[in-house]
């Protein structure tokens, strides 16, 4: 019966897409249109094939439900991948211009490329991180199957639809000009169904727990979830101008509109990017240590503490602007308060390993999950520097704020995700070990490096050019153009796409390691059999 | 918006409201480290190695954690 109303549903959505296509008013729209045809058509035979078929059996829920965890691996992997090579081909366009070709003028410039890049390593990357490791962590933790059946199929596809909407809809001009928040009025009504069956999945799960304490890494991820809802609702508020065509005005102008777009940006690294991370980190860190948290109690202070300064942080983006000066003061001051939770829950994370450092020597995951936890304590101290309004002054509108963020995203965000997949992938694919431990040195190394070489040459062109535009003569004029300081910062340009580069790299390597381990590393019956096989000498 | 609802709302946030939260979040301090929370807490924190393979079943669950 189901079936029948998908099919009707699944029907009227690609008739009426066919219909938007041909009304459509803008490229980006048109080519969305056709998408979601060619997806719900799809869908549509899909279901149609098997309505009125005999029906599986019941799954028991005396399983994990891991399917969707295995998927969310793969993609993490592959769009990591992309993200990353869209970012060091930008930065490659920054360094060399000639890079923006002609051919391709209005759809792979710079201003086109840049959302993509950072959506693909925010929301396509980071946000199936996410996703992969909640459905993992909150089974494993409860104790208890994912609720809601096939919705966290739904979830994973949905939230993939999306991002293939909002890539394709910055390369065609789609975008209403919000910095993470770039997609146009029906993407965003895509993503809050998307969103909101994925909030249901995940408190269901909860909700039908067998173990009686709801575990800390569930805390992080479910405040991320939630308040990611809210800043997506609120920051997206827009009207559209037709039916359609994709662009739309916002409900909100002026600087109200500035400081609910830096209340959703500065949010979206707070719960996106920090809080749902903490969750992988209070589930990895100790698995891979193999020993429970350095303090239950300090990751009980580190979230409530983290959760109240964090939402209040985001004036700090709009010193010096038409913002009135108390609320800039009120988002330095809770960005300064906020490095104490931090390095809380840093600390927290560290000493997991007491004990046990020398896996630092042996192993290479458990390498990569510690630095990253030291990258988070780096940028942590020093996003609550930036936000100062002295430092800001130097620091705003340079590429110092590019620095601070890749050594939060690469560093942090990517780095625990790396050893999120290395910890994943021999679980899901029932194998003994990863293909190749060396390997993952490899990526170790490479990542490293080139987070260094990305950071440290953002600090010096970043701080170079603060200097050089509030530089003036002795009679008050200012001494360098705008364009002499794109020409002084080239060389350090070349670095960081040098940086890009090696990190990429990396994650090459570690795509190639996670097929082998699936395609060739020892299963973990087969050995089980076999040693049960060898006679005893 | 009407001014007067917004002066109404900021001064409720910067008052009470304030003062709720921040009660609160010693209250969640407080809770934190309430005396003998550390052998709840000690049990807790092992939850990750517990079920890793396969959730409790419905039946099992009136049995204990094992």
């Amino acid at each position: 019966m189901t079936n029948y109303i998908k099919l009707i549903l699944l029907g009227v959505v690609a008739i009426f897409s066919l219909i938007a296509a041909n009304y459509a008013r803008d490229a980006a729209y048109m080519v969305h249109a056709i998408i979601i045809f060619l997806v719900t058509a799809g869908l549509f035979l899909w279901t149609l094939r098997q309505t009125d078929e005999p029906v599986p059996a019941k799954v028991l829920e005396t399983s994990y439900l891991d399917g969707v965890v295995r998927y969310g691996v793969i993609a993490t992997a592959f769009w990591g991948v992309v993200g990353f090579a869209a970012g060091t081909f930008i930065a490659a366009q920054l360094a060399f211009p000639v890079l923006n070709f002609d051919w391709a003028q209005g759809y792979m410039n710079f201003g086109r490329l840049r959302p993509l890049h950072t959506s693909a390593v925010i929301f396509a990357f980071g946000g199936n991180a996410l996703i992969a490791t909640s459905f993992y962590v909150v089974q494993r933790t409860s104790a208890a199957r994912l609720w809601g059946g096939n919705l966290a199929w739904f979830v994973f596809w949905g939230y993939n639809l999306f991002i293939v909407l909002a890539a394709t809809g910055y390369l065609l001009g789609g975008t209403q000009s919000k910095e993470y928040a770039e997609p146009e009025w029906y993407v965003d009504l895509w993503l809050t169904i998307v969103w909101l069956a994925y909030l249901a999945v995940f408190v269901g799960t909860i909700v039908k727990r067998k173990e009686p304490h709801i575990y800390v890494a569930n805390w992080f991820y479910l405040s991320f979830i939630i308040t990611v809802a809210m800043l997506h609702v609120f920051n997206n508020l827009s009207i559209p101008v037709s039916i359609w065509g994709s662009k739309s005005v916002q409900v909100f102008s002026g600087v109200q509109d500035a400081m609910t777009q830096w209340w959703y940006g500065h949010n979206a690294v707070g719960f996106f990017l920090t809080a749902g991370f903490l969750g992988m980190m209070y589930y990895f860190v100790p698995k891979q240590a193999e020993r429970p948290v350095f303090s239950y109690k300090l990751s009980i202070v580190h979230f409530w503490a983290l959760i109240f300064i964090y939402i209040w942080a985001g004036p700090h983006h709009l010193h010096y602007t038409a913002l009135p000066d108390w609320a800039s003061t009120l988002g330095m001051v809770f960005s300064i308060v906020l490095w104490m939770p931090s390095w809380g829950g840093m600390i927290n994370g560290l000493m997991t390993l007491s004990g046990a450092w020398d896996k630092l020597r042996t192993d290479p995951i458990m390498r990569m999950l510690v630095i990253s936890v030291g990258f988070y304590g780096m940028s942590t101290f020093e996003g609550p520097m930036m936000s100062i309004r002295a430092v800001n002054s130097l620091s705003h509108y340079t590429d110092w704020t590019i620095g601070h963020v890749h050594s939060g995203a690469l560093g942090w965000n990517g780095m625990i995700t790396f050893g999120a997949l290395y910890f994943l992938t021999p679980k899901l694919w029932n194998r003994e070990r990863l293909y190749s431990l060396s390997l993952v040195s490899w990526h170790f190394w490479l990542a490293t490096i080139g987070i260094v070489l990305y950071a440290a040459s953002m600090w010096v062109t970043g701080i170079m050019e603060g200097l050089m535009w509030r530089e003036v003569d002795a009679n008050g004029f200012l001494v360098n153009s705008f364009a002499d300081t794109v020409s002084a910062k080239f060389p350090m340009y070349v670095v960081r796409a040098l940086g890009g580069g090696l990190y990429i790299t990396g994650a090459i390597i570690m795509c190639y390691n996670l097929w082998m381990t699936v395609k060739r590393a020892p299963a973990v019956e087969a050995s089980a059999a076999a040693a049960h096989a060898t006679p005893a000498e | 918006m009407d001014p007067e609802l917004y002066n109404t709302l900021r001064h409720f946030a910067d008052s009470w409201g304030l003062l709720a939260m921040f009660v609160f979040f010693l209250g969640v301090i407080v809770w934190a480290l309430r005396p003998g929370s550390r052998k709840t807490h000690e049990d807790v924190a092992n939850i990750p190695f517990r079920n890793e393979d396969k959730p409790i079943a419905p039946a099992a669950a009136d049995r204990g954690q094992d």
